[in-house]
């Protein structure tokens, strides 16, 4: 930066103060919405930023709890807001613990030993890794309505056929899994080779203590990945009590049944721990891109 | 070599999985797929080679992973390039030994049929049948439950004079018991099944079709024989009638010939690739843009209270996209929503969802808001790698800030972020999750045959003809499929290539 301030320099430094609140007034306004109207009693929009009456009967409907509207009529839960999000927590935590523990060792393989292939495995992981899922939708679909004709727990609406068809993370863990080994210091490891362990007990014994970070990070992430995961899910579960939350929060906005409110309390209930995790992790994640993009 | 408890517990694990995968061969092989019965046996043995073979040591650490990429990244997509050449469709379902079976299963009334009448006899009911042919032909059952469910429910006829006592049961009273009847089979004494073929009569039923030896099959009434064409994938008679359900079968290209040359899908297809582009191109500027401009004010050491800057600015990012969507589908609601009801204040009604264009501007105005806080951390790290000794010999030679950005932070950014750049882009050409959380590619198209909308990307498209409206044709949606992993694969290619530059 100039080591020379000029006079100028207060100008521009309160016009950008002021240029970032208003962009950040701009993207920051739907979120004020959303709280605004679940907050606010009734479907409708309309009505200020401040409700002029708060309710919380839409909240009350998230959390599965019926209520008793104006009219004394008992309002029940539209959905099973809370199974969803159960649903979603499970079908995320088995595809994260699979697809960890799937990419562990080939991640230490591909870091610390020499073999034949070794580069063109590499290469070919990075560029699968770019590859969308979604394009595959189909084949995904057909392949598990196959096989529930023989093994029904792993057919179209089963949550053990969506964790399995998230594990295609893998790839992509591979290589930020790599990336952190490689910035490891091989010369512990040698030591205990050294030593007379073996390179699985090199492996088990010195590396992973170390690399619990970036293990906690990996699974953090293809956790979220799995919570939020829209097309996959979409096609594979279509049973009401089945649904993970990603997927069951769009029948609350048809046009014929506009529930606005209980969507927005809904939201939020889910959005504020996701986007708090996120919050958490995302320092990892970001420095793990930025390295992928500087290091290789 | 020291052997620890964690050592045999993998040994275990390997044999259990080796059991498993065994297991497996006689079901693949049950399940008529001997090709998937050999590859899970040639897969076992090299499996076992490599966990046991000194020489391939490193292998057993790669195998795992690699494994799992094949089976979950490289099989879906081969299968999709297989489906593309099939006729998998709701038409064409079922496999054809399925269809055949179905065929076979199908029953058509025999000869004999008999009027109907329900009587009570308590909690339980009774049937009574007379012939229509020959008045001295009637048969009655025990009193019985009528049950429904899955499995049938065969109850034995016996010759009868008259009628038996208790009440018939009314017109109105018999259509509630429909479930019970229509799950029913009378068995006469001679061992005919009859069933109910209308409201107050029951049939015999016999199979329509028997399997020639050939694999064609034969009516029961002598009338037709069907042959099985696997150019249509449906089962025919001499006439060339086709009969219901559709088996799969190969077509070979030309579900890629319908993309390209048949008008209605060619033209919309055209139009999607377009706006897909466009869309994919805009936003990717347009994230950029917005992006390297705030990273640029973040690095700004003058600039107070930029760590809150930062993380408001990221909080687009960490809100899940399955519920900031729908949050913009809501507020851009055009008679609900609040960004019209602020627009009135105007006078202006824009049909966010209605117009074209208007949809468009909304969708790269959404997806804008999501993807911009993702290049501003990119660019913010990749800023700070930036020499600083550059901007101070650009002040001493009197440049202002816009000189540094275009002179010196921008040149100087673009080549590491090329790769991300194009990453980026070639995530936006498959945002599904946007478009069909958004508009599901509305508004449509009104000139169109098949259904396909303004704010339609490739991927929805295909989306829309496999999973929802245009019968379910999953074998045209494989092949706009392939066509678009043509397209990423290139782009990935391109992508490494930079990449590996960048490394060097």
């Amino acid at each position: 930066m100039p080591v020379v301030l000029k006079k100028s320099t207060r100008w521009r430094v309160l016009v950008a103060h002021i240029g970032l609140i208003a962009f950040i007034a701009l993207t920051v306004f739907p979120f004020l919405m959303i709280i605004s109207i679940s907050l606010r009693p009734g479907n409708f929009a309309g009505g200020s930023l401040i409700p002029h009456s708060i309710s919380f009967e839409h909240w009350k409907l998230a959390l599965g709890m019926s209520y008793v509207d104006g009219d004394g009529n008992l309002v029940k839960p539209p959905f099973p807001v809370l199974l969803w999000i159960w649903n979603s927590v499970k079908v995320a935590f088995i595809s994260a613990t699979v697809s960890l523990v799937l990419s562990i060792t080939s991640a230490y393989a591909f870091a610390r030993m020499r073999f034949k292939g070794k580069g063109t495995l590499l290469n070919s992981l990075l560029l699968l890794q770019m590859f969308p899922s979604v394009l595959a939708l189909v084949a995904i679909y057909a392949l598990f309505d196959r096989i529930g004709y023989y093994v029904p727990w792993l057919g179209i609406d089963s949550h053990w056929s969506l964790a399995l068809a998230y594990t295609g993370g893998v790839a992509q863990h591979i290589w930020l899994i790599k990336g952190y080994f490689d910035s490891v210091p091989y010369e512990l490891e040698e030591a205990a080779r050294v030593d007379g362990a073996t390179p699985f007990q090199a492996f088990v014994y010195v590396l992973l203590p170390m690399a619990v970070p970036i293990l906690v990070v990996v699974f953090v992430l293809a956790f979220l990945g799995g919570m939020i995961e829209y097309p996959v899910a979409s096609v594979l579960l279509h049973d009401e009590q089945k649904l993970t939350l990603a997927i069951g929060s769009r029948l609350f906005l048809f046009n014929q049944r506009y529930l606005w409110g209980d969507f927005a309390a809904t939201a939020i209930l889910a959005g504020i721990p996701l986007t708090a995790i996120f919050m958490i992790t995302q320092r990892w994640l970001v420095s793990g891109l930025t390295a992928g993009s500087v290091k290789g | 070599m020291r052997r620890s408890p964690l050592h045999y517990g993998l040994a275990a694990l390997g044999v259990i999985s080796l059991l498993a995968g065994l297991a497996l061969v006689p079901l693949f092989y049950r399940a008529h797929q001997p090709l998937f019965a050999l590859g899970m046996v040639v897969l076992l043995g090299v499996a076992v080679f490599i966990y046991t073979s000194p020489r391939f040591y490193p292998y057993r650490y790669v195998v795992p992973g690699v494994m799992a990429v094949a089976v979950f990244i490289v099989f879906p997509m081969a299968y999709t390039l297989g489906i593309s050449f099939t006729n998998y469709s709701s038409q064409h379902l079922l496999s054809k030994e399925r269809a055949t079976d179905v065929l076979l299963q199908k029953q058509i009334a025999g000869d004999q049929s008999f009027d109907m009448k329900l009587y009570t006899a308590g909690d339980r009911y009774q049937l009574f049948f007379q012939s229509d042919d020959d008045d001295s032909k009637k048969f009655v059952t025990a009193p019985f439950e009528l049950k429904t469910g899955k499995d049938e429910n065969h109850v034995p006829l016996t010759a009868a004079t008259a009628e038996p006592n208790g009440q018939p049961v009314l017109l109105k009273d018999l259509f509630k018991l429909q479930a019970g009847l229509k799950n029913t089979v009378a068995v006469l004494p001679t061992g005919e099944e009859l069933r109910q073929s209308s409201l107050r009569r029951f049939a015999q039923s016999k199979p329509a079709y028997k399997l020639a030896a050939d694999g064609s099959l034969v009516g029961t009434d002598g009338k037709s024989v069907l042959k099985a064409n696997m150019k249509t994938g449906f089962y025919e008679d001499a006439q060339g009638q086709q009969f219901e359900p559709g088996f799969r079968s190969n077509v070979g290209w030309n579900n890629y010939w319908r993309v390209f040359n048949d008008p209605a899908f060619h033209q919309p297809f055209l139009r999607i690739f377009a706006w897909t582009i466009g869309f994919a191109s805009l936003n990717t500027l347009f994230t950029f843009a917005i992006g390297i401009i705030l990273a640029v004010l973040l690095n700004w050491e003058a600039l107070k209270f930029r760590g809150t800057y930062r993380m408001m600015l990221f909080l687009p990012y960490a809100v899940p996209a399955f519920i900031s969507i729908p949050v913009f589908k809501g507020l851009f609601n055009e008679n609900l929503g609040e960004i019209n009801m602020a627009l009135g204040l105007f006078g202006l009604h824009p049909g966010w969802f209605s117009e074209p264009n208007l949809a468009r501007a909304m969708v790269l105005i959404v997806n804008t808001w999501l993807g911009y806080p993702y290049m501003m951390i990119l660019c913010m790290g990749l800023i700070k790698a930036i020499p600083e000794e550059l901007y101070e010999a650009s002040a001493l030679a009197g440049a202002g800030p816009l000189m540094n950005f275009f002179r010196i932070t921008l040149p100087l950014i673009l080549r590491p972020i090329a790769p991300l750049l194009i990453a980026s882009f070639a995530f936006n050409f498959n945002n599904l999750t946007l478009i069909a959380l958004l508009t599901s590619g509305g508004p449509d198209f009104l000139d169109t045959q098949v259904p396909a909308g303004a704010t339609d990307l490739l991927v929805s498209y295909t989306y829309r003809i496999a999973f929802q409206d245009s019968g379910q044709n999953y074998a045209l949606a494989s092949a706009i499929s392939s066509i678009v992993f043509l397209l990423v694969a290139t782009l990935a290619v391109v992508n490494l290539k930079l990449f590996k530059v960048n490394k060097n």
